[in-house]
């Protein structure tokens, strides 16, 4: 309906722009049905690869952390032999967790980045384009999820040149490619979902400090499920992170997993994500 | 999405009762200026603006006329409160096609509160908003799609560059990709931001970051362009030269602008029709020349008044106690001017 009177409206062009604007005289034929949903997604992982590309600190300053772990916790255990890993090095058990503590760090301060764009307008301008708000936020999602798997890339870099022998089967890093973004995508609308609630960037700051050790130790990233304690074991059961270190250790090394579960999970966290971030994004709006 | 019909009649905003039809041109011939208390009194109900080519004088016959008569956007008694504060208390206003109005009001006069429920980013707790014949609070996505929003605070991504600024809401409005790259082209010369496009927008000047503004609301060619305190924060250079921008672009498009601004030198320069807006209502309506030669004419000054004077006039005793908007605007006032630097 919209497009109908935009035809006259070039008629008192005077040219004082320069030469070229007949394309800004007709709005784009609308994206409809299922069709919107990929191109948002698209458009924002578009904007994050763009701006990793300015801007590679972030990814530089990052991979010191994951590097430690590998090198100081992980060498050291290795030697120790304290924890049960079923015959593989410790620093290989490691390597997997590390991977996803990594990508989890990445995608829980993504709400930080939603609160900036909140208080800079950029999150206004976004609302007040034909983008549902279940897609801006899948869109974001998935953006963060982007972002994770570039530093999980970086991550798997330094565990190889650390020696872990890590799988190189392309359809198995495919299934960890999907592993970190689904959790990312999980992590990143939890903490979006936060920042709805907290709506200021100094306390999704402390909530995403006092969040992520305790899903990070919660998890078994640094040792098996079966070492823990029995309350921590419920936590570790619940906690999405087990279900990716599951998955991405099944994968890349090979060991025992769940990985039917572990991608069932990752799902449905994701869409439970989603849903509840989508559902508080109105608050940011206001 | 489909009210195709144009609904002049029913929102109330056309009462039809000038009969001296003035076109939204600059001319503006002073004729008596009706200074309403309550809201748009006797200024509606003349044919749309300069792009339709419209003849001259035509009343109220040319209503029943198809889509001509729809309003760019029609407000009534539009309401909006932040718990005990009224932002928006009955507010009515109808801007025509193809001109150029401006919303002008002190700090806190609830103008953004009123931008942001027409652009569909607060509710309609109250009232009836319209865009080009879309209830923005039923058909928000049929009304996102006919605008291009330029927010108070200066939002470009200082992250990206100019041109990835723009391709973004390139994107997001289904431009397809083979059109893509070139209309993105297009609205960053159209803002004279050719040269700078490939440059981060975090290295631009205040002016400059309103003119990519500009160029990213453009870039999917809406019907209505809306802007809020485009000038805010930035040096008299600057702010001609995005006013220039604006007029150019109007020119050539035939968009409708509805802009906002507290510096009524400007509006009284750049506007074809003003509302001035005071405690959420809008208090007076009509072109700059006719509301000050209203005034003069009431007042029998010897000098002819300002915008401002008239402001004040309408405003009456209240103005100064209650300008000035509060923390709230201060602060996004003040980050706004940090960014400009
Ligand atoms: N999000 C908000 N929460 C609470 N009060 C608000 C909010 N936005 C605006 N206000 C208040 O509403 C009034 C109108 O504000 P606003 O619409 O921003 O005015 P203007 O844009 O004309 O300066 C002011 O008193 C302001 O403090
Ligand atoms: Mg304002």
């Amino acid at each position: 309906m919209s497009e109908a009177p935009a035809a006259p409206r070039a008629a008192s062009a005077d040219g004082s722009t320069g030469d070229g604007i007949a394309l800004l005289l007709t709005p784009p034929v609308p994206r409809a049905g299922w069709r919107v949903l990929p191109a948002r997604v698209i458009a924002m992982c578009a904007v994050e690869l763009q701006k990793l590309r300015h801007d590679r600190t972030e990814l530089y300053t990052r991979a010191v952390q994951p590097a430690l772990w590998l090198l100081i916790f992980g060498q050291t255990f290795t030697r120790i032999r304290a924890i049960p890993t079923g015959g593989v090095p410790y620093i290989d058990y490691l390597a997997p967790g590390i991977i996803a503590q990594s990508a989890m760090f990445i995608a829980i301060f993504y709400g930080i980045q939603i609160i900036w764009e909140r208080d800079a307008g950029i999150l206004n301008k976004l609302l007040v384009t034909p983008t549902p708000r279940s897609a801006l936020i899948t869109g974001k999602a998935f953006a963060a999820g982007v972002k994770s798997l570039v530093q999980a890339v970086v991550v798997i870099v330094i565990a190889a040149l650390l020696g872990v022998a890590l799988t190189w089967n392309p359809l198995k890093l495919l299934g960890v490619a999907l592993a970190v973004v689904l959790a990312s995508v999980f992590f990143s609308c939890l903490s979006m979902t936060i920042a709805g609630i907290v709506l200021s960037r100094d306390r999704l700051m402390g909530f995403g400090q006092a969040i992520t050790m305790p899903l990070f130790f919660g998890s078994n990233a640094l040792y098996p499920v079966s070492v823990m304690p029995g309350w921590l074991q419920a936590v570790s059961k619940v906690n999405p992170l087990s279900y990716q270190v599951d998955a991405l250790r099944g994968l890349l090394l090979g060991t025992p997993a769940h990985l039917a579960a572990d991608f069932a999970v990752l799902t449905v966290a994701a869409a439970a994500g989603i849903t509840a971030a989508s559902a508080l994004l109105g608050r940011l709006a206001r | 999405m489909t009210s195709d019909k144009p609904d002049g009649s029913g929102t109330g905003g056309t009462p039809d009762v000038a009969g001296t039809a003035e076109t939204p041109s600059r001319s503006g011939a002073p004729a008596g200026a009706p200074v309403a208390s309550e809201g748009p009194g006797g200024f509606e109900g003349g044919p749309a603006g300069p792009a339709e080519g419209a003849p001259g004088a035509v009343g109220a016959s040319s209503v029943a006329a198809d889509r001509v008569s729809v309003e760019a956007v029609s407000c009534t008694g539009l309401a909006h409160a932040f718990g005990e504060t009224r932002a928006v208390d009955g507010l009515d206003l109808a801007v025509r096609e193809g001109e150029v109005f401006g919303l002008l009001g002190p700090n806190g006069a609830g103008k953004t509160t009123a931008i942001r429920c027409i652009t569909t980013l607060l509710p309609v707790p109250a009232g009836m908003v319209r865009v080009f014949g879309h209830d923005a609070a039923k058909e928000r996505m049929a009304v996102r799609r006919l605008l291009g929003y330029v927010p108070q605070q200066l939002s470009a991504d200082s992250a990206l560059t100019g041109r990835e600024n723009v391709a973004l809401f390139a994107r997001v409005f289904d431009v397809p990709r083979r059109e893509r790259a070139a209309r993105v082209t297009q609205a960053l010369a159209a803002v004279g931001l050719a040269d700078a496009a490939d440059r981060l927008a975090g290295t631009y000047s205040g002016g400059m970051v309103r003119r990519l503004e500009l160029a990213q609301a453009l870039v999917s060619a809406p019907r209505l362009l809306i802007l809020d305190e485009p000038t805010i924060g930035l040096d008299p250079i600057a702010r001609t030269g995005v006013w220039e921008h604006i007029n150019a672009v109007r020119a050539a498009t035939g968009m409708t602008v509805l802009v906002t601004t507290h510096y009524m030198d400007e509006a009284d320069q750049y506007c074809d029709r003003v509302g001035l807006m005071h405690r959420g209502r809008v208090r007076a309506l009509g072109t700059p020349t006719a509301l000050r030669h209203g005034l003069a004419e009431r007042r029998g000054a010897d000098r002819l008044p300002t915008l401002e004077d008239v402001f004040r006039d309408v405003a009456g005793s209240g103005l100064d106690d209650h300008s000035g908007g509060g923390f709230r605007d201060v602060r996004s006032t003040r980050r706004t001017a940090r960014r400009v630097g």
